[in-house]
């Protein structure tokens, strides 16, 4: 597993001029490996599971589990999956390089939402949502006497 | 009655942002309301929905201020129908109105609040919590807004940006997902859909429901600056003239995360970012400051003339 930084590394590089299929399948790994990060801070292995032919979708099912505020990346997982497979099932499509850039921005999205709850202490409240609706540890609220 | 007049006249809770930041999203939505023939009625001494800070620290506590609005809308103005504009207060209101349904503790914290503050405690499922979309889209419709149009927003291609919060989490929107016709939790499109009926053309984005950071655009600016700089691109790749809005805190960090983009990280994305309500207002014929776009921190005028609004 890459470091953040070098995962970073990996989103920001342009679109190469040839290769293009390599490249979406280094942003597909990459994404795997920021989802490996959080699930690794949470003190569990990455799954090798698939789910829906996407090992990252099971990494973020994995990750989910217990945190439904991570959930906010779903959808950004299934649109990673989603332009992995535009730019490698239509190989010749006129618009690749586009769309391994989109890939790339959707990828880095990932990466930035998972390093950021992974800055903000430790597994951190970055997202607003964070807190599951119902935790059970809510604190501060008052007493029927102090009511 | 049926939805689309129950929704002609609203109990409207605008919210702290609203007569904030987010100023011209008040202005634009009441201007499109009274356009289209809507009535909206100011929640009468409205509290703070307890936004993400309380929420964060006590999330009871936050239920009991966002019931405070339903029951102020419910038990002394009579209103069956409460809109609400901003993500956050809509956010607040339905998870409310879950945790009331749902969590014995919450109804018993929400009813000694309310029995201390001298109110009526507010029962779930005395008011429906809606969003400013359901409220145009279900009360107008498409064909309605198309029959009303003056100035097409042909010609301007938009992305349309949901946020995070008007669709998460999932439970709390048992309306959503409901097959055709309802709202997708996934793939939301009632923003797209009444702008196309405008005549805009909605380009694919993927990062529709994507993270603004907004929460801690203080605490964490250069994350939040990073992450809006990556839903900008994102939209400009996708050929957008526009990012439409429906949540001032996402336009709000959309338009200072531009210019701090450009100041600190030195790059520059193209692009304008506006409230669907004020998109929605100037294709109704409305004028361009009637719906606030002066009022916005970006600067849209010139580009809204070339495509003959405002």
């Amino acid at each position: 597993m890459r470091g953040l930084t070098e995962l970073e590394a990996v989103f920001d590089a342009p679109p190469p001029a040839t290769g293009i299929q390599a490249a979406a399948e280094d942003l597909l790994l990459a994404s795997e490996e920021v989802l490996e990060h959080w699930v690794t801070a949470r003190g569990e292995t990455p799954t090798r599971d698939e789910r829906e032919g996407f090992r990252l979708l099971a990494l973020h099912r994995q990750g989910a589990n217990g945190d439904p505020s991570f959930n906010a990346c779903r959808e950004t997982c299934r649109e990673v999956a989603y332009h992995y497979n535009l730019v490698t099932m239509q190989p010749e499509h006129a618009d690749i390089t586009n769309r391994l850039s989109m890939m790339g921005l959707v990828s880095k999205h990932l990466y930035l939402f998972i390093s950021g709850k992974l800055q903000v202490a430790g597994l951190g409240e970055f997202c607003c949502s964070s807190k599951p609706i119902r935790s059970g540890n809510d604190i501060e609220t008052p007493t029927q006497e102090e009511a | 009655m049926t939805t689309k007049d129950k929704y002609k006249k609203v109990a409207y809770y605008p919210g702290c942002a609203l007569e904030g930041t987010g100023h011209a999203y008040n202005r634009s939505t009441k201007a499109v309301g009274k356009k289209l023939g809507l009535e909206l009625v100011e929640v009468k001494d409205w509290n703070c929905c307890g936004a993400m800070e309380v929420k964060n620290i006590d999330p009871k506590i936050q239920t009991y201020l966002s019931s405070r609005v339903m029951s102020t809308a419910a038990n002394e103005m009579d209103m069956d129908v409460v809109m609400a504009p901003c993500n956050g207060c809509y956010h607040n209101l339905k998870k409310a109105e879950y945790d009331l349904a749902n969590d014995k503790e919450s109804a018993e914290v929400v009813d000694r609040l309310s029995k201390k503050a001298g109110h009526k405690t507010y029962e779930s499922g005395q008011v429906e919590t809606i969003h400013a979309l359901d409220w145009i889209k279900d009360s107008i419709g498409e064909e309605g807004l198309a029959a009303r149009v003056k100035n097409s927003l042909s010609g301007i291609k938009v992305a349309n940006y949901y946020g995070c919060m008007y669709t998460r989490p999932r439970h709390i929107f048992p309306e959503k997902d409901q097959g055709p016709g309802s709202e997708s939790t996934s793939k939301p499109h009632f923003m797209d859909d009444l702008l196309a009926a405008a005549g805009a053309e909605n380009v694919d984005f993927p990062l529709k429901t994507a993270c603004c950071g907004g929460a801690h655009t203080l605490s964490d600016s250069d994350t939040s600056t990073k992450l809006v700089l990556n839903i900008l691109k994102a939209a400009k790749l996708s050929g957008a003239d526009v990012i439409a809005t429906e949540c001032p805190t996402c336009h709000s960090g959309l338009e200072m995360h531009q210019i701090r983009a450009e100041k600190m990280l030195g790059e520059t994305v193209d692009i304008k970012i506006l409230y669907f309500t004020q998109l929605l207002g100037m294709a109704l014929g409305l004028k361009a400051k009637k719906v606030g776009v002066h009022e916005n921190v970006s600067d849209s005028m010139k580009f809204l003339k070339e495509k003959g609004l405002g």
